[in-house]
């Protein structure tokens, strides 16, 4: 399985943004650096379409472009909460006027399936098209939907993306359950921060996966694994080191760690107990303090492992030369645990 | 030729029954699940009917055995999941890969929108524990844990095609040895949130819905939750009983023509029926029985019903949409008509298709109005399809003697 081509819209402008000087805030909530819309899409697209939509959009349009494919034999999408800022204005209204005078377009771009919709909709792609919607798992079940479409041969390529958004709605009542840090800081210093809580992300990550590679692919995904529910570090580990004997290596021959550290204390314990166990040597890129905690990171941190594959440049070690082999490890909330494991092609 | 998977279990919760045997009396004696809006609290409670379970969530929970302040989403899925493991004869799932794959598309919107009264008034009110299941993902969650299913669990939300998708994705996960178990399906209960969103779509019937009937008015909004068991071939063989059947093909297209309506010609539903015999092997004239989606509305029926003239020109099955009884169930309607599938199979059903009183002037056929037993039911189509032009078709088919 190879990927072809990877977009994400993210707090960073772009790869070479983050290895240069990485952008920086000081809050606890990071933004996507949207691109210019008006060059992407007509004004009557961009006034219909809600953020969310847009930067779907946008980031597989980007990604068909790179791969010069017109019309992709599957579109999946992953995304936990869906279309939040649609869902909330026509909640909001039906609250206020108590089930009265409600118009449908915020109801109807409120469903979980629009961006991958909307995709195959500009496209006119009558092919293939899902939608997963399970939190921490979202991008990761659209990643093995794509992948046993392509091993069931039934498509020859698949663009596979995960998108989230915040909403000032949604960051508040995520505040409310304790998720974030309060306290003013920089997310370039996130893992010097041992406190509680993490900061807020969004993204959109799309990549276009084939079993055939033409010569200019990103890198190999050889295989990706999840873990729901773990009891404990030491039962992480031992995925770990399964999914590494079924692909016939060993934790030392990965080039580099991928891993999804968030700055919460309790949370980071999960990721130190396994580095202990099996990383102890192993040169590691963290990525959230690039685009912060949000369920469908993975799609970020896996667009930022094909980049490093790519270029052969890791932004947290400079001297270190190309990896052969990276692996991705992250859990959202200590309850859904993800690999991926990617080749130099 | 790709490994089968088969179906041994399946669990149904609607407004005609809390279980199998329920929803079968009433598909038998013609007893619509619609009603005067009871359990949900809603402004539209005097004009609009709704096909709603006839349980509140106390009850629902107790059967379910979780607490009431759940979602109801998660409710129904419970007891639905839990009838479909019980009917599957296995001897237990200890041992194998098993997997939960449930859809939904409102989540714990039934809490929310409860809790967003009091959020609106200030950000800093409202019970916390009405928002935690908000994701859809939540019910499939606390239902896994319920059911002790570890291994997979994933949702789908494709709008009123979810529960199909769950479907043939578990049966994907079997055929490349990924699993060997799924319970697939989908939930869905009735929220303010959806029936105002469809009632602002103008496709609401305040009447009883009449599907594939040429004065159709629109649907009538349903909830529930339907399930089957899948299993690969090897599990077969530990079996306390046969397989019901196998899901012999499955297909999803995309209409690709507008985010709520269908192309007229029905583009995306023919691609997807088309797709599914075609993996099937099948030819249209296999087909004994199409479980339509037959929503009701002016555009659904008419949509659907040109691409089946288009594929089964000449030599129509015998079809229903079995929405007369349940209304639309959205995320759960391709789990729960899944169900009945599979019962169509395994006792040689034909279902009615309840208050149909006048052809379609733009279809040469009619869907069936007498319930039959005994008939000779090979092969059964499925069809689902749901905004974004999500079309899904499944097919079914008795094993081979």
């Amino acid at each position: 399985m190879y990927i072809k081509a990877a977009a994400a819209i993210s707090p960073q402008v772009s790869f070479e943004q983050i290895l240069q000087s990485p952008a920086s805030y000081n809050s606890n909530r990071l933004n996507c650096a949207e691109p210019d819309y008006t060059k992407l899409f007509d004004a009557r697209m961009i006034r219909r379409m809600s953020r969310i939509i847009k930067m779907g959009v946008a980031a597989a349009k980007d990604c068909l472009h790179q791969a010069d494919v017109q019309s992709p034999g599957a579109i999946i999408t992953g995304t936990a909460y869906g279309c939040l800022a649609d869902t909330e204005l026509f909640l909001s209204k039906m609250v206020e006027h108590k089930e009265e005078l409600l118009t449908p377009t915020a109801f109807i771009q409120s469903t979980h399936n629009t961006v991958g919709a909307q995709i195959a909709l500009m496209l006119k792609c009558h092919n293939y098209n899902n939608t997963f919607v399970h939190r921490g798992f979202s991008f990761e079940s659209a990643m093995l939907d794509a992948i046993t479409l392509l091993l069931e041969n039934a498509v020859e390529d698949v663009l596979v993306g995960g998108v989230d958004e915040i909403t000032d709605t949604s960051h508040t009542l995520l505040s409310r359950f304790g998720l974030y840090k309060q306290h003013a800081f920089s997310n370039l210093d996130l893992y010097n921060n041992h406190s509680k809580g993490t900061i807020a992300g969004e993204g959109a990550g799309f990549f276009l996966l084939s079993k055939k590679t033409t010569g200019n692919s990103y890198a190999k995904l050889d295989d990706m694994a999840t873990l729901y529910k773990p009891s404990s570090p030491g039962e992480v580990a031992g995925f770990v080191n399964d999914f590494l004997h079924r692909n016939n290596i060993k934790a030392g021959d990965i080039g580099l760690l991928v891993s999804g550290e968030n700055g919460d204390a309790a949370n980071d314990k999960w990721y130190g107990d396994v580095k202990k166990i099996l990383f102890n040597d192993t040169a590691t890129q963290a990525f959230k303090h690039f685009c912060g905690e949000y369920p469908t990171a993975p799609a970020f941190a896996l667009w930022l492992a094909a980049n490093i594959m790519k270029t052969g440049k890791i932004p947290a070690h400079k001297k270190i030369k190309a990896p052969g082999k990276i692996l991705i490890y992250n859990h959202y909330l200590t309850i859904h645990h993800s690999l991926y494991l990617l080749s130099a092609c | 030729m790709t490994k089968p998977v088969f179906i041994t279990g399946a669990g149904v919760i609607s407004a005609i029954g809390n279980n199998v045997q329920e929803n079968l009396a009433a598909l038998e004696n013609g007893k619509a699940g619609m009603a005067k809006m009871e359990y949900l609290s809603s402004a539209h409670k005097e004009k609009l009917p709704v096909a709603e379970v006839k349980m509140n969530n106390e009850a629902l929970a107790a059967l379910a055995g979780m607490p009431a302040h759940i979602s109801r989403t998660a409710l129904l899925s419970a007891i639905a999941a839990k009838e479909a493991i019980q009917n599957a004869g296995l001897e237990s799932l200890k041992g194998l890969r098993s997997g939960f794959i449930s859809a939904n598309t409102v989540g714990g919107m039934d809490k929310t929108e409860n809790f967003f009264k009091d959020f609106l008034s200030d950000p800093q009110k409202g019970r916390l524990r009405n928002l935690v299941h908000h994701e859809c993902g939540a019910a499939t969650e606390l239902v896994a844990d319920v059911l002790g299913i570890k291994n997979y669990v994933s949702t789908i939300s494709t709008a009123c095609s979810s529960s199909a998708n769950a479907v043939f994705y578990a049966a994907r996960l079997i055929k490349q040895n990924i699993l060997d178990i799924a319970i697939a399906g989908g939930t869905d209960s009735l929220t303010k949130f959806t029936l105002n969103g469809f009632n602002t779509l103008m496709i609401l019937d305040q009447q009883y819905c009449q599907p594939f009937d040429e004065n159709r008015r629109g649907l009538n909004l349903g909830e529930g939750a339907g399930y089957v068991v899948l299993v690969s071939e090897k599990v077969v063989q530990t079996l306390k009983q046969n397989p019901v059947c196998t899901l012999s093909g499955y297909c999803n297209a995309n209409d690709a023509y507008h985010q709520t309506a269908s192309s007229p010609d029905g583009t995306g539903s023919y691609l997807a029926m088309k797709g599914a015999l075609e993996q099937s092997g099948l030819s249209p004239a296999d087909i004994d029985y199409i479980n339509l989606h037959g929503t009701g509305t002016q555009n659904n029926d008419i949509a659907e019903g040109t691409a089946i003239k288009l594929l089964f020109e000449g030599k129509y099955p015998k079809m229903s949409s079995t929405k007369s009884f349940t209304g639309h169930t959205l995320g759960a309607s391709g789990g729960i008509e899944a169900v009945f599938s599979v019962l169509a199979l395994q006792y040689g059903l034909i279902y009615p298709n309840l208050r149909f009183e006048t052809q379609m002037a733009a279809l040469p056929f009619a869907p069936e109005t007498i319930f039959r037993k005994g008939e000779k039911i090979n092969h059964v189509l499925s069809n689902s399809f749901g905004f974004g032009g999500n079309c899904s078709s499944l097919i079914f088919s008795k094993l081979q003697a």
